[in-house]
């Protein structure tokens, strides 16, 4: 029924000659291309994140002297002195508890407002923008609104338990009050953030869903539960982890609430890996907290991806 | 000059080809076809001759240029998408100037040219809109309209009316034929409907299985099929085909339900024949006489398809008049009364119908 | 009927109580911090915040006397060359790994995606010493050149580009575009909503920079606007509150402004590009 052609040996020596030609001319032009678009990047990268990595884990492997040079090479020993050492612990237990309890407060208080505004309402649209504002402040400027609110003598706080007559709470001076003075800052200052990417992630969830609950008579708390939450649950997943990393990072804030302070009781990892770089000297105790911030983000990060990665192809 | 494909061949991963030794010649000016079911190999082919994919084995030479070797843009050729490929951000009118802007004409050229291409599709008015802002049959006349303006003499389509609704589909066909035979435009055109195949082209290509299963014209691949799978991709509904056995010389039980007499001598005892559905005749019988039933009757306005099963098996469409009344669960009587249209196959599928005379891998 | 219909009614109205009390509980502290930068110093040190003797003394003691304004001016120079940096850098790496096709492509995006688990706080005794030894030190250049390019941002977009439609490509090479040409006529225009957002991102990044700039940069000339504040509110004017407030909605009040004009792209694209 079909012509057969017959492959004579000229015609296989052609076209394995143009077939190799072909894959040259994709390639050499995709060599030099792609030099000039990943280059710049990839230089970067290299110094300013790839370099410090191994240099960090360098350092945190020996002792150092007071202007970070090397000196003795003592392997792991850092990181037992570390482990051991009840004041690191202190840090670290104080950071998870930061980190838990901002995550926590974040996502339900995003949530209870996500929830909220997704309500067809006249009018929401005003709240929708009140509820997102905190995203427009930064850092210095939450700050200095909170500290005016925990302020002991002239604070909101400070006047209105005088105004009925209750003993003041000592926000900054108390450790656990201080705990809780930065905690509320950070949910504060994420809560714009996060209620934006709830309220997005509600929005989009079918209506059809809803009607079809609405018609069997579910109440809408039912609906809460049993459509829009396992509905979004991907994005509360996405925005919890990037809550987690970013407390975890946390420095601001406690730089200018609490100092770390009071007795330490919000000196947290990061804090300490700069106080012990920057001020104490102690270049090698920082660079082995670091690698072990290094390591606790490295793991969000991951469990991110591999979440990410069932959702997106990459 | 021709557009030569020889022994064309794809292969993705080792031994997995997409086409396997596809050969063919397609001449200038002419509307060619490539048809077949999805995933034959056509986009593939098409792509192939439009230097977007890489060739595995064979030449494809352009007006006597092997172009293996050239990128895209060097083939001097256009191509239309199923998808359009219009540019979001762009104005109808500077998505049909883009590849002239690309190809660096100068400004009183492309502006003609646009505007005339505007002009054949009836664009005239949108040229300042947005893609998006355009129905589907719009848009396809934009893709339509860049492949105008171009200067190339090749143009490629890729199942360039998929997108659209049945209607305006066959207002499209004509409005693509009228403008391929006005521009003297090669046209090398890819579907999967075998309607569109059969409207348009001057000669079609069935691919199957990776594999050319004919070239002809519409006539030939109709009349002539080269197999089982040819005869049975034309036609609406399709070709009857049933299991056939040789009785006498020219005598055919057909499906051990109806004896056919042929125009041929037979050689082969077991064969299989096809049937057209308009070939076939039904007639209410008696148990005795009947050798079907009717599984359901549909009316098409002026004439009916009557579906049955036949007493041995089988499954046999037969296009009756309108006014003749049928209902289901009748008993029947399916007669050939003119088999000389009837299509023979060897049991391998290959057409061995005497007539055929044609050549058909032309 | 009725009864049903008063009930929606009061559970409306109740929707409503609940929505006014959160706003007025989220946003006080904003409210109470802008009140009083309206107030003198004299009544909120007296706790007397319901003064009606509203003025801009603060306002224009800020302006005049502290070098808000230079803050201002260092973050928003160094902020947005940091965003063209980013979008430019970050549209480019991304453009290599979807359309470009070269040895070890995966491998170099897994680079990317390892960086991205990598702390840049964790990493700033390294990258202190190379800007000093760069001799950038108080100088914008540190500010910026370690955030010239992020491998958030080469992730995103590539995210966003591979969402472009492969004829667009095809179109592109049959008019014999090179990669220069697609890249910059092609695939930024499709991809603007997500270029938008990575440059709100970046700025917002680099805008809300604090332990990197406190470590290496030490005089006004160089000084971004978080850090100011903090020099403000730490040093001269250690009480007079109604200042420092007032520096703080100086600064506060037009980032919001921004957020307000381009909410509807942030909240699209955040969502496009964080989540899908």
């Amino acid at each position: 029924m079909l012509k057969t052609p017959a492959t004579s040996e000229v015609a296989s020596e052609k076209k394995s000659v143009s077939k190799k030609k072909f894959v040259f001319r994709l390639n050499a032009n995709d060599k030099y291309f792609s030099m000039f678009f990943l280059g710049p990047s990839l230089l970067l990268l290299g110094l300013f994140v790839f370099y410090p990595l191994f240099k960090t884990l360098y350092i945190s492997m020996f002792l150092t002297d007071t202007f970070g040079n090397t000196t003795v090479f003592t392997g792991l020993q850092n990181y037992v002195n570390l482990i051991s050492s009840a004041d690191f612990m202190n840090s670290l237990f104080v950071t998870l508890i930061y980190v838990l309890a901002v995550t926590v407060l974040t996502i339900t208080m995003g949530l209870l407002l996500a929830n909220l505004a997704s309500k067809k309402l006249p009018g929401i649209g005003i709240f929708r923008t009140l509820y997102s504002m905190t995203m427009g402040v930064s850092v210095a400027v939450a700050a200095i609104f909170w500290l005016f609110m925990f302020n002991p003598s002239t604070g909101f706080f400070a006047l209105v338990s005088n105004a009925l007559k209750l003993t003041p709470i000592n926000w900054l001076t108390d450790p656990k009050n201080a705990m809780l003075a930065v905690i509320i800052t950070t949910v504060w200052m994420n809560l714009g953030f996060t209620f934006l990417i709830l309220l997005g992630s509600i929005e989009s969830v079918p209506r059809s869903l809803y009607e079809a609950a609405e018609v069997e008579g579910a109440s809408s708390s039912r609906q809460f539960f049993k459509i829009t939450l396992p509905m979004i649950s991907p994005t509360l997943f996405f925005v919890s982890t990037i809550t987690i990393i970013d407390a975890f990072k946390s420095f601001g804030l406690i730089d200018l609430i609490t100092k770390g302070g009071p007795t330490n009781a919000t000196n947290m990892l990061v804090y300490r890996i700069y106080k012990d770089a920057f001020y104490s000297g102690n270049y090698a105790k920082s660079s082995t907290e670091a690698i072990i911030l290094t390591v606790i983000i490295a793991f969000f990060t991951l469990i991110q991806f591999k979440f990410l990665e069932k959702k997106v192809n990459y | 000059m021709p557009t030569i494909l020889k022994n064309v061949s794809k292969e993705y991963a080792q031994g997995k080809k997409v086409l396997d030794n596809v050969s063919a010649e397609i001449k200038t000016g002419e509307f060619f076809v490539i048809v077949g079911p999805s995933g034959c190999g056509k986009s593939t082919l098409l792509r192939m001759i439009a230097g977007l994919t890489e060739i595995s084995d064979g030449t494809i030479k352009i007006e006597d240029r092997v172009v293996n070797d050239l990128p895209p843009k060097d083939r001097n050729l256009t191509m239309v998408f199923q998808s359009y490929a219009l540019f979001p951000f762009l104005s109808v009118w500077d998505n049909v100037a883009f590849g002239l802007k690309a190809r660096q004409n100068d400004a009183a050229k492309i502006k003609e040219r646009v505007d005339n291409a505007l002009k054949m599709v009836n664009l005239e008015e949108f040229s300042d809109r947005k893609p998006r802002e355009l129905s589907g049959g719009q848009r396809q006349r934009v893709a339509l309209a860049r492949a105008v303006a171009s200067d190339a003499k090749i143009c490629l389509m890729d199942e360039p009316l998929s997108n659209l609704d049945a209607q305006l589909r066959i207002k499209m066909h004509q409005e693509i034929y009228a403008l391929q035979r006005k521009l003297g435009l090669t046209l090398i055109y890819v579907t999967h409907d075998q309607v569109e195949a059969m409207t348009m082209a001057d000669h079609i290509m069935v691919l199957n299985d990776s594999k050319i299963q004919q070239v002809g014209t519409p006539t030939e691949i109709y009349n002539h099929p080269a197999n089982e799978f040819v005869a049975s991709f034309f036609g609406v509904p399709p070709i009857n085909l049933m299991n056939a056995k040789k009785v006498s010389e020219n005598i055919a039980l057909v499906n051990k339900d109806f004896e056919v007499e042929l125009a041929q001598t037979i050689e082969e005892e077991n064969f299989r024949i096809g049937i057209r559905p308009n070939q076939l005749q039904v007639n209410k019988a008696d148990e005795l006489h009947a050798n079907a039933t009717i599984k359901a009757v549909e009316f098409l306005g002026d004439e009916k398809i009557v579906h049955t099963e036949m007493n041995h098996g089988g499954v046999i469409s037969v296009i009756v008049a309108s006014e003749a009344v049928f209902d289901p669960f009748e008993s029947i009587e399916i007669t050939c009364d003119d088999s000389s249209k009837a299509l023979l196959f060897d049991l391998d599928g290959n057409n061995i119908t005497e007539t055929q005379g044609v050549a058909y891998n032309a | 009927m009725q009864n049903i219909d008063e009930k929606a009614v009061l559970k409306r109205l109740m929707t409503y109580v609940v929505l006014i009390a959160l706003a007025l509980v989220i946003l006080a502290p904003f409210f109470i911090g802008i009140w009083t930068s309206f107030l003198p110093t004299m009544s909120i040190a007296k706790g007397d915040l319901f003064n009606t003797n509203l003025s801009l003394d603060n306002y224009i003691a800020a302006l005049t006397k502290t070098p808000i304004l230079r803050y201002l001016a260092n973050s928003l120079v160094i902020s947005t060359i940091t965003m063209i940096a980013q979008l430019i850098f970050c549209s480019m790496s991304a453009y290599a790994f979807v359309f470009l096709k070269f040895k070890y492509r995966k491998l170099f995006f897994a680079l990317f995606l390892v960086t991205m688990m990598l702390p840049f706080e964790a990493q700033i005794i390294p990258n202190f010493q190379t800007i000093k030894s760069l001799g950038l030190l108080d100088n914008y250049a540190a500010l910026i050149v370690p955030f010239l390019t992020s491998a958030f941002g080469t992730f995103m977009l590539r995210q966003s580009f591979k969402q472009t439609p492969k004829e667009l490509k095809e179109a592109a090479d049959i008019e014999g575009l090179n990669h220069f040409q697609f890249y910059s006529r092609i695939v930024l225009p499709y991809n603007k909503i997500s270029l938008i957002t990575l440059g709100a991102y970046s700025f917002l990044g680099a805008w809300n920079q604090y332990l990197w700039p406190m470590l290496t940069t030490f005089s006004n000339n160089s000084r971004i606007i978080q850090n100011g504040l903090k020099q403000l509110q730490s040093e001269e004017t250690f009480n007079d509150w109604g200042m420092i407030q007032a520096s703080a909605a100086i600064i506060v009040i037009p980032t919001i402004i921004v957020l307000f004009i381009g909410q509807h792209y942030f909240k699209s694209g955040m969502n496009e590009g964080a989540v899908k």
